[in-house]
């Protein structure tokens, strides 16, 4: 097994980071801690790597326990958000740290070196300085710089959450595709549900100190156990007890026998999507998603009265499939 | 710190455990060459300065000679400092708001009283403003050679504190108060000078502890002589001299004493002066 | 260009040029108009060089100490938590504060012949005041903030990431420190040093009270001046204030190099 952490549990003072946590990474799994700010993610990965010591519990990784052994022998790789970088060392060296503390020979660290600048294509980089890198380069180097000295697992510390929008989506995409080649036991911690869905096999959903639940980006969304979890990976409309989600809401014109009323408040385009705030005839507010075929189609526009089917919600415990 | 982990979600930063360990040893490294070097000493002095009991003390500093030199330290020192705040402000405010050819030039010399040995700076005083003044110009052995001797060694507290504040000020303040109707003038009175006045007072705080004390640059040209131009520091070498350390240790600790104050009254403002910014 | 701004800007350049730089160029003045040959013999006389080579010794000295001790109190105060911080701090201000003449009469207190541990010592042999070691110890007083105090604001913008970096990469303590933690302060370090180096060449009243100013054998540069001075020979005097002041002048460049503010 890849990474087990055992009842793990950390407090600073009265604040309670970690509750009696227990995770298991298989090996060569990308498995994503996900959780809003206060929720443990970092905390619990910091512990895995030695950076935190926990109060109480145990670290496996590989099967052999590290929990009191300190960072520098759990041969981890650490990727951190605002990377990290030694400044005042060249890229080459920045990657080269880790071979050169352990002693390889100057050939062999050279020849491994450009071999990774090559895998994160920062090949021609390697005689700058981090501060005439961009915030994604100077990332890929830091991944590198883990990479090199072939660590048993590697931790991702919200590793994107300092790049812009669109350089986060292409390093989403190759780290996916990295992992794909390299199939290191990783772990990535993020706030971003979008990122866990897109790049992990498995999600690891925290609230508080505690796991909620952990399942594939599939089960989280059709099958999530509670409301935060429901709420957290997806967007969602709460009726009371009820929660239904947004593309669930069928939009007619005519009523049927398993419809209700309602009227169209605002819509909003979002490119291939069309939201839909709309208030049913007993005066709650929903929002509804539709294409903008079926919205065209529909003719929808301000104030028009229109039928909705809903087609799953969810109150906590069943699933229920009928109509409000 | 400005490089934030995202980690702190809780109030803790990095690893609590190494921090612990080991720390305990440099902790109590740095504590015992401080105690050793600093703490010792000044207690040395403070002790010897209470060898004749109170009654001993209050003699040592109460004698006619003691308290000449200390009435001439401290109010020398109170006029050098609200000068100091003037033209600290002054020079601050030319060095920063205006530009000219050299200006890199007069700011570098700013530190040279930092940097010049305080018994040179009474010499080049001396040269131009002593017997053989080639302007004419004779203070020595005069209050006012005191006086002299002490802006010089003083200049850099206050400009060095203003200016980084001065740099920072946030310009729109000031455009706002033109657009509202405010002269240059009520402008720096209204709007500048209230954010610069924990860094004056701040300098204004340095510069007087380092005056109270000053020696190397006032025996030169004062002359030293007792009931007039003579100053604390001098006062207590002169004791130290006599053998009398014990009253010489009395006026130390006046003086130790007075700095402290205004030392812990100049920390004092600086807080108070940091809540402007939240 | 107003008439307020060429106001201000020849009053702050007048005061300067009068408190400043005047009295400086004079002395450079008053020196050469002696003729070079007067201001060779004068510098190049034993005791001046006995003076020069004890100041610079004593200042290796004091510097070397102060920037070890700077670099360690440093990191306590940036990386530890603990009671008392602010307690270290403020001993930390302490020489700014103290006239140097105080501590020349603490450390003749302490380790003068008539005191407990000056006589334990004079039996043991070692001398401390009116010799070599006095000097260093009222020299070490004095400059001992400024390398603290300029690595401070620099070990804490670099943070800790770096070092957790290292670890994580297999560095010991102590190769996170040499390899990482060292290099990302070098410049507060050096800037300090400059600091520290000016303020040692430059201690005069401590030092007169501790060295009990012997001629060729406990005289620094700074008392040289003044005893030179005193005998009236003004040649002598003024030669020596002119070498202090190049010294000095050159520390005022090298703190313009080594200002860690100039990298941001």
């Amino acid at each position: 097994m890849g990474i087990t952490a055992r009842n793990v549990s950390k407090r600073y003072g009265d604040f309670v980071a970690l509750d009696d946590v227990s995770v298991e990474a298989p090996t060569g799994s990308l498995t994503a801690l996900l959780g809003p700010s206060g929720s443990g993610k970092s905390t619990l990965l910091r512990a895995i790597a030695g950076l935190e010591r926990p109060d109480s519990g145990q670290i496996f990784i590989s099967d052999e326990e590290k929990t009191n052994m300190p960072p520098q022998k759990r041969e981890v790789g650490f990727v951190f958000q605002h990377y990290a970088a030694f400044k005042h060392m060249t890229v080459f060296d920045n990657v080269a740290f880790g071979l050169k503390i352990r002693k390889h020979p100057r050939g062999a660290i050279d020849k491994k070196v450009h071999e990774l600048l090559e895998l994160v294509q920062l090949d021609g980089f390697s005689h700058r300085y981090p501060t005439q890198l961009s915030g994604g380069q100077r990332q890929r180097m830091a991944l590198a710089r883990a990479l090199a000295v072939e660590p048993e697992v590697l931790l991702l510390d919200e590793p994107f959450g300092a790049l812009d929008a669109r350089v986060r989506q292409e390093l989403r995409a190759w780290l996916r595709r990295l992992h794909d080649d390299i199939h290191v036991t990783t772990i990535l911690v993020t706030h971003d549900q979008e990122e866990a869905m897109e790049v992990a096999d498995r999600i690891v959903l925290m609230n508080h100190g505690k796991i909620e639940q952990v399942g594939g980006p599939q089960d989280l969304y059709e099958h999530p156990a509670n409301e935060f979890v429901m709420s957290f990976i997806g967007p969602v409309n709460r009726l009371g007890n009820t929660y239904v989600r947004p593309h669930d809401i069928e939009i007619k014109l005519s009523p049927n026998g398993t419809t209700s009323e309602a009227t169209v408040d605002h819509l909003v385009y979002l490119g291939f999507e069309v939201r839909v705030e709309l208030t049913l005839k007993d005066g709650q507010s929903l929002w509804a998603q539709v294409t903008r075929e079926d919205a065209r189609h529909l003719e929808l526009e301000r104030g028009k009265h229109i039928h909705v089917k809903i087609d799953r919600t969810k109150v906590f415990g069943e699933i229920v499939e009928s109509p409000v | 710190m400005s490089v934030t982990s995202n980690t702190q979600t809780a109030p803790a930063a990095g690893s609590r455990a190494s921090k612990r360990e080991g720390s305990a040893l440099t902790r109590g490294a740095a504590v015992g060459y401080l105690s050793l070097l600093v703490l010792i000493p000044l207690a040395a002095v403070v002790w010897r300065s209470t060898e004749g009991g109170i009654e001993g003390f209050v003699r040592a500093i109460t004698n006619p000679q003691a308290l000449a030199a200390l009435r001439l330290t401290f109010f020398a020192s109170l006029a050098v400092v609200a000068i100091n705040v003037v033209m600290g402000t002054l020079i601050a405010w030319v060095l920063v708001r205006d530009s000219f050819r050299g200006k890199g030039l007069v700011n570098s010399i700013i530190d040279l009283p930092f940097a010049l040995p305080t018994i040179v700076a009474g010499l080049t005083l001396l040269a131009l403003y002593g017997p053989r003044s080639p302007l004419g110009l004779n203070v020595a052995y005069t209050k006012v050679s005191v006086g002299m001797a002490l802006l010089f060694v003083t200049l850099p507290f206050v400009v060095r504190a203003v200016q980084p504040v001065l740099m920072e000020i946030d310009r729109d303040m000031e455009e706002a108060a033109a657009s509202l109707g405010a002269s240059g003038f009520v402008t720096f009175r209204r709007i500048i000078l209230p954010n610069l006045m924990p860094a004056i007072l701040s300098g204004a705080a340095l510069g007087f502890a380092r005056s109270v004390g000053e020696f190397g640059s006032v025996v030169l040209i004062t002359g030293n002589q007792p009931f007039k131009t003579q100053v604390a520091s001098v006062y207590i070498f002169g004791q130290v001299e006599s053998g009398n350390t014990a009253g010489a240790a009395a006026v130390s600790v006046v003086l130790l004493v007075v700095s402290l104050l205004v030392l812990f009254g100049m920390s004092l403002v600086n807080r108070r002066g940091t809540r402007h910014d939240r | 260009m107003t008439a307020s701004r060429i106001t201000l800007r020849t009053l702050a350049l007048g005061y300067l040029a009068l408190l400043l730089v005047l009295p400086v160029s004079m002395v450079f003045v008053r020196t050469f108009s002696n003729g070079l040959g007067a201001v060779w013999e004068a510098v190049t006389r034993p005791e001046a060089l006995h003076a020069l080579w004890l100041t610079l010794l004593v200042a290796v000295i004091a510097v070397t100490a102060n920037t070890v001790f700077g670099i360690v109190c440093a990191l306590v105060l940036v990386r530890h938590e603990f009671r008392g911080k602010a307690l270290l701090n403020a001993v930390l201000d302490l020489p700014l504060a103290v006239s140097p003449v105080v501590v020349g009469l603490a450390l003749l207190i302490i380790y003068g012949r008539t005191s407990l541990v000056g006589g334990w010592l004079a039996e043991a042999g070692i001398r401390i005041v009116f010799s070599t070691p006095g000097i260093i110890l009222a020299t070490i007083f004095v400059s001992l903030p400024f390398v603290v105090r300029e690595v401070v604001p620099v070990l804490r913008e670099i943070g800790t990431e770096q070092e957790q970096a290292a670890s994580t990469l297999g560095a010991s303590a102590f190769q996170t420190f040499r390899l990482v933690t060292l290099p990302a302060i070098r410049s507060g370090v050096a800037y300090g040093i400059v600091l520290t180096t000016a303020r040692a060449i430059g201690e005069f009243g401590a030092v007169s009270l501790v060295s009990g100013k012997l001629a060729g054998r406990t005289e620094t540069l700074t008392i040289y001046v003044e005893d030179r001075f005193q005998s009236f020979d003004l040649v002598g005097c003024y030669t020596a204030a002119v070498v202090l002041a190049v010294i000095a002048v050159a520390t005022l460049l090298l703190t313009n190099l080594t200002s860690p503010k100039e990298e941001y």
